[in-house]
């Protein structure tokens, strides 16, 4: 079966986040970024599928300016077999980036899509589930283990008490939690081969989507800080700081 | 306006966070209706009709809602929620997942995990983890918002007498299936809206030490919650985790034993009115939001400290 894994380039998340000084968005100018981790374990999940025999071929999708092609090269390297960039340099939200994955999922016609649960950027927690409805297709979101058997597949899913397992239909979306699996790395050779993978660019207009805004970001802060309090110096004091001073206890 | 509140609930009983949407609905002002979905749920309905600031509860009880499978609700919501001006859920991992495709299907945006309301379009929500705050404006004629339920005070749960109307609107979508549940049985308060946590990081160093932590947590009456490193370490189970990628919790008192703080954890544990911290390290970053910082061995403090809240429980 074929399997369609969107990927998201993002701040890598060992950067220090630094809010822009006119309070216009975060400050992105010349700061490292990398493939979103959630994506990086939706990348793994596809090619663990297909050394499974279960996936026959792995296709990668992003949409963004022209730099996104690296995380595609990165996907190509891990495993993935082609490439699609849909090239656009305005801001991409939720419902959009789910139309564009809609355009490109009916093209395609895969059996699985494979996304990461959110963006550590934006954090909206979103698209997987929107591109899952637009298709009309079942979820498994937050996933933390996901087995195929003929045309169904078993989802784990990490909710707030535990765990739950769903069963769907394929063709069904699935978003990635963090004990999915690890990732792997991109070993040199497999670098250099992803080089001469097959790459397709296309616009939102070639799709026929058109790109609306439809939240406005008016400002954007630097969190309040929280002021560091006392060291106390042993657990008696702070037993006692707890009943006494902050009647927590 | 009129604003449609999605109930969290376990089918007999309603979930505190409920509650906390309610009061976010009530920032934002109008009519609030809340819609208690599920199997055999009719508890749950009187139970949000008693809730503070409740206009009308409407009730859909019926099988294909009780394990709240999202391509079910969202057909549900959608078509109920039409008529309003909000649809508002609680940020947990239910509201996650079907409130999306609710947004989807009514072909509008989704506002994730506000912490404020500005206004009737406007709210403010953590972005890059809780690294940033952002301000923004929703242009959509509804507004499909998730609710961060610990940044807002619970309404009252008792008092209010809001009429119940049972709906008959069944959609099952027939795309997906419940299979099974593992739900950590646990006599321990919930961990989001415990008063009090106790929660171990790496430093606690396996999964067989946590005990140390339960046995005060006993004495406290405290959930027990864990950092990232301590998950991804394999310690516990991630539904223990606090932080960005986990649980959002803001209790009375956190208590982090052997707890880094990185930038992760504390956007998801900020919040709490009261922090202390007992770490050996001096350098670690939670002493810089702790209220109370123990620079000391936390298998040497942490019986202690058991043993002193002996004395004075």
């Amino acid at each position: 079966m074929k399997v369609l894994v969107a990927v998201k380039r993002v701040i890598d998340y060992n950067v220090k986040v630094r809010v822009k000084p006119d309070n216009t968005g975060v400050d992105l100018a010349n700061v490292k970024m990398a493939m979103n981790p959630f994506c990086e374990i939706a990348v793994e999940e596809a090619v663990r599928l297909k050394e499974k025999g279960v996936a026959s071929e792995i296709v990668v999708v992003t949409i963004g300016p022209k730099a996104c092609q690296e995380q595609i090269r990165t996907a190509l390297a891990l495993g993935a077999d082609r490439g699609i960039h849909i090239q656009t340099d305005e801001e991409v939200q939720s419902l959009e980036a789910a139309k564009l994955l809609k355009s490109v999922v009916e093209k395609e016609q895969p059996k699985m899509v494979i996304l990461g649960k959110q963006s550590i950027d934006s954090d909206n927690n979103q698209t997987g589930q929107m591109l899952a409805a637009l298709t009309g297709m079942g979820q498994g979101t937050f996933a933390s283990e996901v087995v195929v058997d003929g045309d169904k597949v078993q989802v784990t899913r990490e909710i707030d008490g535990g765990l739950m397992t769903v069963g769907l239909s394929l063709p069904a979306v699935v978003t990635t939690d963090l004990r999915l699996n690890e990732p792997r790395y991109a070993s040199l050779p497999n670098i250099m081969k992803a080089k001469k993978k097959p790459l397709e660019t296309m616009s939102p207009a070639d799709l026929g989507v058109e790109m609306t805004s439809r939240l406005s970001t008016l400002k954007v802060e630097a969190p309040a800080s929280r002021q560091a309090g006392i060291k106390v110096a042993d657990v008696a004091e702070l037993v006692d700081k707890l009943k006494n001073e902050a009647k927590v206890i | 306006m009129s604003i449609l509140v999605f109930a969290d609930h376990d089918n007999s009983s309603l979930t505190q966070s409920t509650l906390n949407v309610i009061a976010a609905a009530k920032a934002i002002g109008g009519d609030i209706d809340v819609l208690v979905a599920g199997e055999n749920c009719g508890a749950v309905g009187e139970a949000a009709a008693k809730a503070e600031g409740v206009n009308k509860v409407l009730v859909a009880d019926n099988a294909v809602y009780g394990h709240f499978l999202a391509e079910n609700l969202s057909e549900l919501v959608a078509e109920i929620g039409k008529g309003y001006s909000h649809i508002l859920a609680s940020a947990g991992t239910t509201g996650k997942d079907f409130m999306p495709r609710v947004a989807a299907l009514l072909d509008v945006a989704q506002v994730s995990d506000i912490m404020r309301v500005e206004s009737e379009d406007t709210f403010v929500r953590p972005i890059y983890a809780g690294n940033a705050i952002a301000t923004v404006k929703a242009s959509d004629s509804i507004k499909v918002i998730t609710v961060r339920p610990t940044a807002f005070d619970p309404v009252a749960a008792e008092g209010g007498s809001a009429s119940v109307e049972v709906l008959d609107v069944v959609k099952d979508a027939g795309l997906s299936e419940f299979i099974n549940e593992e739900i950590a049985k646990s006599d321990r308060p919930d961990l989001t809206s415990a008063d009090i946590v106790v929660s171990g990081g790496r430093g606690m160093q396996n999964g067989e030490n946590f005990k140390m932590l339960e046995s005060v947590a006993d004495q406290l009456g405290a959930a027990i919650g864990a950092s990232r490193a301590a998950v991804d370490a394999g310690f516990v189970p991630n539904d223990m985790q606090v932080g960005q990628t986990g649980k959002i919790v803001a209790p009375q008192l956190y208590i982090a034993v052997g707890i880094s703080g990185a930038i992760q954890h504390l956007a998801g544990m900020g919040d709490s009115k009261v922090i202390a911290a007992i770490n050996k390290d001096e350098e670690a970053p939670i002493f810089q939001v702790a209220d109370y910082g123990l620079v000391a061995d936390l298998f040497e403090a942490v019986p202690q400290f058991e043993e002193e809240l002996k004395k004075v429980l």
